[in-house]
């Protein structure tokens, strides 16, 4: 049980995918500009992380192992992912059109967010077990939601204040999310 | 002819300057980020880029008319991911070394906006030598972006540039060789592309 908690400890603060990790920068920068959008992108990354991760898994090592075909994995992960989304997109519209109007314009978007395809390569290169990789999945999702809202919610602030022209948009939001990281180096000394 | 040569080194000149995938269209950031610790690894980064780019660039345009619009994007993924892990192999047989310090953003030039991008604006509505053109260009832009962030990166928090020593190490702020530095230089050197460019 310790072992879960340090991981999702771990995976939300320590080692937070877009603050110690740079995945996932664009839709971080693209997506944060209010708290609303920042929450729903959040969770359907974290749906999305979640399923890409325990399907890539199985294919891993039910697939690409056994027949010795390793070495394409990057076309295969991608493949995947991308079906999948196209699909959850699909399943959603028909069975849950509350949930699809919530997340559905995040869905595409999220094909080419390259944390989804980086946590299915780490937890290929990492070796975890099943249930740990899930767990670890999910986890750094609810990391990057964090880092989204934490963000959304400076960006709406940031909005009402006189940058100067040059600095506007993107260029202060890096260096906000700059000074956040050095908040989120606190937690690098914290170990179980 | 001589129209060819001007059309070709304007769709070079433009990737580099005026489309910059950098500082312009601020795109493909995780890699730009990631691999720029220091100038030596920012420029292998694009380097690897640019290969890439410019073969899929090539082999795109070349289908282009065999390829249904429907499934073109999944198309496009698919020629971009077996350039990537081509590439992976080479790296892993003949730079080993640069291969595990670039790590996890090798595979993930898949998923870089810019190839895709550049796949979807450019290389399926033109001929395959300006696609060529066009990827040399933009994967040059990447090139000198990321060595410049790795440049500043790496002589502010290492007090060395290309791993030459300018000053003692010690005295150089190790922040910026760290995450926030990362972000910090990339803001500040967009901010100063969009004051040079504005004015």
């Amino acid at each position: 049980m310790l072992e879960y908690l340090a991981i999702i400890f771990s995976a939300i603060l320590v080692n937070n995918i877009v603050f110690a990790q740079f995945l996932g920068i664009c839709p971080f920068i693209g997506v944060s500009k209010n708290l609303s959008s920042a929450l729903g992108m959040g969770a359907a990354v974290t749906f999305v992380m979640a399923v890409s991760s325990a399907v890539t898994w199985l294919l891993q090592h039910y697939v690409l192992l056994p027949l010795g075909l390793a070495y394409v994995q990057t076309i295969a992960f991608i493949l995947v992912i991308a079906v999948l989304v196209q699909m959850l997109e699909i399943i959603m519209k028909k069975t849950s059109p509350g949930l699809y109007a919530a997340l559905g314009v995040f869905l595409p978007l999220i094909t080419t967010n390259c944390a989804v395809l980086g946590v299915a390569i780490i937890i290929a290169q990492k070796d975890y077990d099943f249930v740990y990789s899930i767990v670890y999945a999910v986890a750094t999702a609810l990391g990057f939601a964090l880092a989204l809202m934490i963000m959304a919610g400076i960006r709406t602030q940031l909005s009402i204040t006189d940058v100067p022209q040059p600095m506007r948009g993107v260029p202060v939001a890096l260096i906000t999310a700059g000074i956040l990281a050095m908040a989120f180096m606190g937690f690098a000394g914290i170990k179980f | 002819m001589k129209i060819t040569a001007m059309t070709a080194s304007k769709v070079l000149l433009d990737g580099i300057i005026k489309r910059n995938p950098t500082f312009v269209l601020l795109l493909g950031m995780c890699p730009t980020l990631g691999t720029t610790s220091s100038a030596l690894t920012g420029m292998s980064m694009g380097l690897a880029t640019m290969a890439v780019l410019t073969c899929s660039n090539a082999a795109i345009s070349s289908i282009k008319n065999l390829v249904p619009a429907m499934v073109r994007i999944p198309a496009f993924i698919v020629v971009i991911a077996s350039f990537v892990t081509i590439l992976q192999m080479v790296m892993q047989a003949w730079t080993p070394g640069l291969y595990s310090n670039l790590g996890i953003f090798i595979p993930l030039i898949v998923v870089n906006c810019i190839l895709l991008g550049r796949a979807e604006a450019f290389a399926s509505k033109n001929s395959i030598w300006l696609s060529i053109c066009d990827g040399l260009g933009t994967g040059a832009g990447f090139t000198i972006a990321l060595t410049l962030i790795g440049l500043v990166r790496e002589l502010l928090g290492a007090g060395s540039v290309f791993d030459f020593q300018v000053y003692d190490s010690s005295y150089a702020a190790l922040l910026f060789i760290l995450a926030p530095g990362a972000f910090i230089v990339l803001g500040l050197l967009i901010a100063l592309f969009n004051r040079i460019t504005n004015s």
